[in-house]
Order: structure tokens, then C-alpha cells, then sequence
């Protein structure tokens, strides 16, 4: 056991998926050429005002209703003042006094150990401009200026690198299921501040705070806070001691670097935007927004398990996109065999999604076309390799599985004369096998069902072959 | 032969201009061409194109030839240099916004664009309306019409001093601590600061947005009103725009004879030491004109009034000190050379604000500062609740308020450049409606022995612009005071 307890913090940053910007109409998350999505008011020009998104409050409100927050129904918005140039008006729009939610928490697990995390409150804000440094200048695109963003601020409530990834993991699949946003964490959807400490072990109070700023990567997060907790904990023990600062990830040297302390040393001067009005929400549109709330993946998974009878892990397979497992629903809904849907969703249709890189919404297989292809297997008019054909086909230009598997004569063969007849031929020329499986070689007759299905061209049931064989061999 | 064309006021203009005895291009012509005569003494205007503003006025003569009938169609009308219309230079008199050309028409231009007016000039204004005296523009002072050597307040100096000056029927300004109705008040013309939330500040370049307000300067209180129904009304891109739909006052503004019914108010905090005793004696003159025409004059109380002064300058600079954040020479305007950003923001600021921005930013930034956020800030948001609760009670018991719109009459250009608190103190009278977000008008109410005019605020309860302009017509009616005008200024800047 180790001398010294973790406790880490995070304030999680995400751009919400809307059509608009947070204060104009300006479309958000407009990536291509830079400073196009830019008008008056994003611009911060003299004279330009804000207005509200409401969609990206009623997005905000979501999360805070998934977490257990309570929803605050008047929030307030306040102006953070700093200078940078990415901040077209020098001051942020966020909310400090009232924000929209406040409290709630996101159950992780690792290792098989369940854990809450309390989140202290969540609020609603607009991103900065998207700033690039050159050699001998700096490009700031504005498109990205005044992006709705929601903050979510978690307590000191976990342990570890692994807790921290699991809670982002958590949180970013609760988001992405009920489509607050895509989570795209390589076009910056998501950004962290990750704040740590160390205690000694058996003591309560929290040690000294130490901030690393701006992380984009969960895989960063990890390496950062694997460093920083060994770093603090070595300072400890050396018998040194730590000042609470600002830092930053270094992400090439794996190490966390103070920062100057006027990189990040703001009185932000907080005080209520005069130009926008308190937010209202009445108790009534708070619950139909909750009515809209998607099932959670957690909620999900034992559901799976108990109405579809399915595995744990086919179950979290299946829900680890929202998508997926919306179709595995529309297929079981047409199925009687959910475990052979499960199978196919999770086997040939991700294999084949994947080889594409396509996404389910661009599947041409329906999922009725998918449950009939299933039901010609279980009724045997199909045997399996003939079944991934017709898959393949459907998967490729849709369809109805019974006209292809007319079309490509696919049926299998379960008419015992013309097997006989099969079965015959096979033993006619292959007299030194047969005479194996009559002198009790019984892997011999497996030669011999394989020369069956080669002469009807794969279309014979295998067992019938079997069974004709033995017959004709035995009789 | 009939009274010169610069003389029209703006209803005057609209009718001359629907009969057609007048075209637009003549108007604006006569208005620019004693623009370039007047302005070496005046220095009201910040910029002014002759070919822009015929242009205008020519494409309204040939819609009403072509059977436009609307109703203000053609008539010139100045705009504060704090409005930013299209394709003109915005720099609300500063010299970070040298050379800045407004993208985007405001609201309030909008309407008047869609109203068919021309934008004939752009009026001076203290730096970022942040003066009584129209002295901190970047362009220089703005002389008074009726005593050059004395300014003409501010910080809508400008507005007010083309007005009187006869440059323009009527002109824009903005008011935020009682930069309408001071600026009125010292050139003898009509001011007239609507209710906070009654016209959109969409366009209108930030002072403090919690008290800021626009609305017109004109001779006559009549063509106050026909301008403020022009540009009040909800904007959905003003989030503090009130729905109230706004009523059609000007029948009633026009058919006002008497004040019969009306209990007016006056408080007896406004008659104290520091008031000027002609001032005084004006005022109580014309509430005694009030009551000969029918009203009920009773005593209020407005207890806290002295606390407006300091109250404001701690709100409004803090509201400022982040509005003005955005002017750092990075996206538009002036930008000092420097070695690093930081220099650049340091250089572009200290050499792009003036004297009095800067003091207020200062201000601004220390009473948000943590450690002093509590005690100036938080503590002057109670204050001004309970200024409001003041003209709450007060309007419990009267209609509207009257009383002075100034301590003093104008004073003399540089007397008190250098005491920015005496400077401040002008503004007894009218901070308080803006931090109660009410309505207040100045109507010209006779001049001192020295021929400077004097101005009677008429302050109505919030929404109420109905009433307070229904107050100020029915006086003017009575009066002669607004029909009032200076002698033409002669050459050149004293």
C-alpha cells in the first residue's frame, strides 16, 4: 500500500452539439475555412449584443438532469474578464453566481469496484477562438469563437489515473448517447483541467492543489496524472513541499512544467452580464426535456442482459454506441433468435462497418432484411457460408435476403434424393476413403461430406449429407 | 418668402417633403452647406460626406416621384458618433476607432433606413460618452451655439449643439448618465431619454449597458416623439428590449394643451445647496407654468438621490471597464507597434484612450477587483435598488416628476477639464433615472441673464414615455422657450 492517497478533480470542458452559436446565429462547429462562421457579435464588435441559444441551455440541462443535478430555474450569466486574443470581447460569457446545474454524480467502475463521483455543479459558457502559434506570429480562427460549451466541475472524488479515465469515459458516453455532443476529442470537443493532490495515507485533509491546464487526449490525462501524483508524492517524501500552481503537460518530454504565474494568475473580476437576463426555466419544460432523455448505456446494458437474455459482454458491446444498439433493437424487435442477432450485429456487421469505416447510419442492410437472413438460417433453407454471402450482398446494395438467395440459387439442398445421388457419386470416386470409414475411421466420412457439398456447390445441408452417407456406406 | 429650409424641424421636414415643396436633396443640401459654414466655430460633426448623404437623399426623392409614400421618407436626420451605420466611420470620438468603418447598421439605423430617412452628419461625442462637456472627443470640444466660448454639455454635445444650431432637424444621441438630457438642457433643445429596455442598443457602441438608453434630440417635443416611435420596439438581437408593443403617442403629443388631472411631483432633494439660483428660479417658474395649465403640484420624497452620484460612478465605469476590454488593436482599429503582445495591448491602449476613459477603466477595474468587489460593486447594486424603490414610492403619489435638469447652465469650455469630480457632480439630477431605468425629457424652460438656456426635466415612470412627452408638448404649447435660437456663430473656434 502506498504512504500517500490521491484525490483528483476535474473541470471537463464540452462543446455542445447545436446548429448555432451560444449568443448568434453564426453556425458552431464550422471547420473548414477559418473566420467564415464570424459576425458582429461573435466578433465582439463595438455595439454587437448577446442572445441566448436556447437549444445549447436545453442541451446543458440534459446532462444535469442525467447526473442527478438539481436544475437551477433562474440561472444567471456573469462576464470572466481576461485578455487574450482569443477572446474577441477580452471577457468570457459564463455563469459563477447561478449556474443551470448544480450537484449530482456519474457511478464508475474499475477494477469490478463501483464508485460514485460528485459533480459540484455544471455551467453554461462560449468557447475562445481557435489560436495558432507560428514562428513570428500567431492565426486566430473565430470560427470557433463563442461555441457553446458546457463546464462541468467534479469534486476531489477520485483515486486514481484509471478512476479520472473512467469518469471521462463515462461521462463522454452518457453525452454522446443523448446527443448533447459528438465528443469528438480530436477536433477539441473535449478539454480538461485536471487538478490533483496527495495526502498522507489515514489523514482527511486534502493536500495542496496543483492544476494542470488545457488537456485534450484521455490518454494525456493518464500519462499527465501518472507524473504529477509520483511527482507530488516524491516532493512529499523527499521532505520538500508543495505551492498550489498552474501547470502544463508536456506531452513529448512526459513531464508536467510550472507555468508563469502570468500565463494563468487572473482576478477574472466576475460580475452579471448586463446584456443578458436571467435565465428562466419553468418546472414544466424542465420535465418534458427529461422526458427526452435517452436510456443511459449502464441502464441499457442490464437491460439487454435481462430482456434479450444476452451475455454481459454481448451487452456492452452492443451499447457502447447508441446507434448500434438502436439497431440491434429494430433487428431483435423482427427476431426470434436475439442471440444470433447479437452475434451478427457484433460479428459481420461491425467487421464489415469497419472495413468500410462506415458508420451504421450508412448500412444499406435494414434490420428486417437482417432478421429474415436470420430466420432463413434457423430454418435451414441457408447453411452459413451461403448466409455471409447473402450478407455480404445485402450489407453491399440492400435488399430482400429470399430474392438473393433465389437469385444466387443458394438454397440449400435438403431434398434427400438428389443428396443420395450426391452421395453416391462421392463414394464412386473416392473407394479408398470409403473404405476407410468402413474399416471405423469415422474422420473419413468428414472427407466425404465436404465432397457432397463440393458437388452441390455448397447448396446441400450438410447434416442430410451426412446422414446419406452413412446410410449408403453403412447399409 | 418663407423661413429657411434649415429651419424645419423634423415634422416640418416630413410634411414639406410629402407636399413636395421641397425635395430631400434640397433639404440635405442646405443642411450640409451650413454644416461647412458653421463647423470651424462649432465642431459638432465628426464626419460628414456631402456625395454619400446627397446620394441618400436623391434615391428618396425618386421613390416618392416613383409614389413612396412613406412617411418620413427623406428627411436628414444626425447620428451620435457612437451608432454605427453601414459603410460610415463609427469611432464613438476616440482614437482607438480612428479609421474604423461600421460593418453593420444598428437597430435603431434600421428602422430609420427602413423609415427612409438620410443620414446627413455625424455628431460629436465625449470618448466613449463618457463626459458632461463633449471636451474628451478625440475631435476637440464641441462649442455651445448660444455661447461658444462654453461647451455645450455632454457627452451627446454634439447632437445637441447641431440641433440648436440648426445642422439637422433632429439627431440621435444616447444617454447614460444624462447625456441627452444635459447636453439639451445647455443648448435650449428637446432631449429625451426613454425608459431602459424601450430602444434597442444593438449597434450602439457600449458605455455601460445596464444604463445606457438611445433616443433623439430635437426642437420640439412633438418631433421627440415622432422620432423615438421610429426607433423604439422589441429587437430580438437587444435581449433587454422590453415586448411591450409601443403605442402611437404623437396624436396625443400633438392635441396636448393643458395638464388638467395630472399630479406632478416635486422633490424637495432637488432643490438644495449647489443649485444655481437662476436655475432655481427657472425651474420653480416653470412648474408654476405647469400648475397654471391644470396640474396638481405635490411634494415627493426621493431620499437616496444623494447617493445617485456616487452609486453610478462606480456601476457605470465597471460596466465599462469590460466593454471597453474588446478596443485592444488586435481585430479592428488603432494598434500600437510592439515587441510582444503584452506591450502591443499596453501601447495600444495608452496612446488609444484619452484621459477620461482611462480614469473610468481604472475606476472600473479597482471596484471589481476581489478584495474591493463587495464593497463598491455589490454595495452600489443595492444602492440602486433602493433609488428605484424611491421613484417607485414616489410615483405612488404623483404622475411625474419635475425639477431641474442641472445644477448650473453651461459652462466655459476648460473650467472643468481639470476636476473631474466637480465634473461629475453636473450629473446630479439625471444619473438617478438611469439607475432607475425610467424615462426623462429636458425641455428648453428660458434662459439666465447671461443668455444660456435652462432645461425643465419631466421624469415619467418606467414605460410611461406617453405621458412624460404628453407633459412636455402640453408646456411647450404653453411657451416659447423651444422656438428659441441662437445667433449663428461667426468664423472660426474661439
Amino acid at each position: 500500500m502506498s504512504d500517500y492517497v490521491p484525490s483528483i478533480g476535474l473541470e471537463v470542458h464540452v462543446q455542445l452539439k447545436t446548429r448555432t452559436k451560444m449568443f448568434c446565429a453564426c453556425p458552431a462547429h464550422e471547420e473548414g475555412t477559418p473566420n467564415v462562421a464570424v459576425c458582429p457579435v461573435c466578433l465582439g464588435l463595438p455595439g454587437a449584443l448577446p442572445t441566448m441559444n436556447r437549444e445549447a441551455i436545453r442541451k446543458t440541462v440534459k446532462v444535469g438532469l442525467m447526473i442527478g443535478s438539481e436544475i437551477s430555474l433562474r440561472s444567471t450569466f456573469d462576464r470572466k474578464n481576461y485578455f487574450y486574443p482569443d477572446m474577441p470581447k477580452n471577457f468570457q460569457i459564463s455563469q459563477q453566481a447561478a449556474p443551470l446545474c448544480i450537484g449530482g454524480s456519474v457511478e464508475i467502475e474499475v477494477g469490478g469496484q463501483k464508485k460514485t463521483i460528485r459533480v459540484n455543479h455544471i455551467h453554461q459558457e462560449e468557447d475562445a477562438a481557435k489560436i495558432t502559434h507560428l514562428e513570428n506570429s500567431s492565426e486566430i480562427d473565430y470560427n470557433r469563437a463563442s461555441t457553446p460549451l458546457m463546464e462541468l466541475v467534479t469534486e476531489p472524488d477520485m483515486s486514481s489515473p484509471d478512476e479520472a479515465i473512467a469518469f471521462l469515459t463515462a461521462l463522454k458516453e452518457m453525452l454522446v448517447y443523448a446527443g448533447i455532443s459528438d465528443c469528438n476529442l480530436e477536433l477539441g470537443h473535449v478539454r480538461c483541467d485536471v487538478n490533483s493532490s496527495v495526502r498522507p495515507a489515514g489523514t482527511d485533509k486534502l493536500g495542496v492543489k496543483c492544476e494542470i491546464k488545457n488537456m485534450n487526449t484521455f490518454k494525456g490525462i493518464h500519462r499527465a496524472l501518472e507524473y504529477e501524483l509520483e511527482r507530488q508524492m516524491e516532493t512529499l517524501r523527499a521532505g520538500g513541499k508543495l505551492t498550489q500552481e498552474t501547470r502544463r503537460w508536456d506531452d513529448v518530454a512526459g513531464v508536467t512544467l510550472p507555468m508563469r504565474s502570468k500565463e494563468y494568475a487572473h482576478d477574472y473580476r466576475y460580475f452579471p452580464e448586463p446584456d443578458l437576463p436571467p435565465v428562466t426555466l419553468d418546472a414544466a419544460t424542465v420535465e418534458a426535456w427529461r422526458a427526452e432523455l435517452p436510456e443511459l448505456p449502464a441502464a441499457k446494458r442490464a437491460r439487454f442482459i435481462r430482456d434479450y437474455g444476452l451475455p454481459e459482454y454481448d451487452a456492452g458491446v452492443l451499447t457502447a454506441d447508441p446507434a448500434i444498439a438502436g439497431y440491434f433493437e429494430a433487428t431483435a424487435q423482427k427476431s426470434q433468435n436475439f442471440k444470433a442477432v447479437s452475434n451478427w450485429v457484433m460479428g459481420e456487421l461491425l467487421r464489415a462497418l469497419g472495413e468500410k469505416g462506415e458508420t451504421i447510419a450508412d448500412a444499406k442492410i435494414a434490420p428486417e432484411a437482417l432478421a429474415a437472413l436470420i430466420a432463413l438460417v434457423d430454418a435451414k433453407t441457408i447453411n452459413m457460408p451461403a448466409a455471409k454471402e447473402v450478407f455480404q450482398i445485402l450489407f453491399d446494395r440492400g435488399g430482400e435476403p429470399a430474392a438473393i438467395v433465389k437469385e444466387k440459387g443458394l438454397a440449400q439442398v435438403s431434398d434427400t434424393g438428389a443428396i443420395d445421388g450426391f452421395a453416391e457419386q462421392a463414394i464412386a470416386a473416392n473407394e479408398k476413403v470409403a473404405a476407410e470409414f468402413r474399416g471405423g475411421k469415422e474422420a473419413a466420412l468428414m472427407f466425404l461430406v465436404g465432397q457432397v457439398m463440393k458437388l452441390s456447390r455448397g447448396k446441400a445441408n450438410p447434416q442430410l449429407a451426412a446422414d446419406a452417407l452413412r446410410r449408403k456406406l453403412q447399409g | 418668402m418663407s423661413a429657411p429650409l434649415h429651419e424645419l424641424g423634423f415634422l416640418e421636414a416630413a410634411d414639406a417633403l410629402a407636399q413636395k415643396t421641397v425635395s430631400s436633396a434640397e433639404l440635405t443640401a442646405a443642411l450640409l452647406d451650413r454644416s461647412e459654414k458653421l463647423e470651424p466655430a462649432l465642431n459638432s460633426l465628426t464626419w460628414f460626406d456631402r456625395e454619400a448623404a446627397l446620394a441618400q437623399a436623391r434615391a428618396a426623392d425618386a421613390a416618392r416621384a416613383a409614389g413612396d409614400a412613406r412617411p418620413f421618407l427623406g428627411v436628414p436626420i444626425a447620428i451620435k458618433d457612437l451608432l454605427n451605420v453601414k459603410g460610415q466611420p463609427c469611432t464613438a470620438g476616440s482614437n482607438i476607432l480612428k479609421g474604423y468603418v461600421a460593418p453593420y447598421d444598428a437597430t435603431v439605423i434600421a428602422r430609420l433606413r427602413a423609415a427612409g430617412c438620410v443620414f446627413v452628419s455625424r455628431t460629436n461625442t465625449d470618448e466613449f460618452a463618457m463626459g458632461g462637456s463633449t471636451e474628451t472627443s478625440a475631435y476637440g470640444p464641441t462649442r455651445n451655439p448660444w455661447d461658444v466660448a462654453r461647451v455645450p454639455g455632454g457627452s451627446s454635445g454634439g447632437s445637441a449643439a447641431a440641433v440648436a444650431a440648426r445642422l439637422a432637424p433632429a439627431a440621435l444621441a444616447s444617454d447614460t448618465g444624462g447625456s441627452i438630457r444635459q447636453p439639451a438642457a445647455f443648448c435650449g433643445v428637446t432631449g429625451f431619454k426613454p425608459t431602459y429596455g424601450r430602444v434597442p442598443r444593438y449597434g450602439c457602441t457600449a458605455f455601460a449597458s445596464s444604463l445606457d438608453q438611445v433616443g433623439p434630440i430635437s426642437r420640439s417635443v412633438e418631433d421627440a416623439a415622432a422620432v423615438y416611435q421610429l426607433i423604439a420596439g422589441l429587437d430580438p438581437r437587444d435581449s433587454t428590449t422590453s415586448p411591450r408593443p409601443v403605442e402611437d403617442v404623437l396624436p396625443a403629443v400633438r392635441a396636448a394643451r393643458d395638464l388638467k388631472g395630472l399630479k406632478l411631483g416635486l422633490p424637495k432633494e432637488y432643490f438644495v445647496e449647489g443649485l444655481d439660483p437662476e436655475i432655481e428660479q427657472l425651474t420653480r417658474a416653470a412648474v408654476d407654468q405647469c400648475r397654471a395649465l391644470g396640474a396638481e403640484i405635490v411634494d415627493v420624497e426621493l431620499p437616496h438621490s444623494r447617493y445617485g452620484i456616487a452609486c453610478y460612478y462606480i456601476l457605470a465605469p465597471a460596466e465599462a471597464s469590460a466593454n471597453l476590454a474588446r478596443y485592444d488593436g488586435v481585430r479592428y482599429g488603432f494598434r500600437a507597434e510592439a515587441g510582444d503582445l503584452q506591450e502591443m495591448y499596453e501601447q495600444t491602449r495608452a496612446r488609444g484612450f484619452g484621459a477620461e476613459v482611462k480614469r473610468r477603466v481604472i475606476l472600473g477595474t479597482y471596484v471589481l477587483s476581489s478584495g474591493f468587489h463587495d464593497a463598491y460593486y455589490l454595495r452600489a447594486q443595492k444602492v440602486r435598488t433602493l433609488i428605484r424603490g424611491d421613484f417607485e414610492r414616489a410615483f405612488a403619489r404623483c404622475d411625474a416628476i419635475l425639477g431641474p435638469v442641472t445644477p448650473t447652465p453651461a459652462f466655459r469650455v476648460g473650467e472643468k477639464t481639470s476636476d473631474p469630480v466637480q465634473m461629475y457632480l453636473g450629473d446630479v439630477f439625471t444619473v438617478n433615472v438611469n439607475l432607475a431605468g425610467i424615462c426623462g425629457l429636458s425641455v428648453p424652460c428660458g434662459f439666465t441673464a447671461a443668455g444660456l438656456p435652462a432645461g425643465l426635466h419631466v421624469v415619467g415612470p418606467a414605460f410611461r414615455e406617453d405621458l412624460a412627452l404628453k407633459i412636455g408638448a402640453a408646456y411647450q404649447h404653453a411657451t416659447e422657450w423651444h422656438r428659441k435660437r441662437p445667433v449663428d456663430p461667426q468664423g472660426g473656434r474661439p
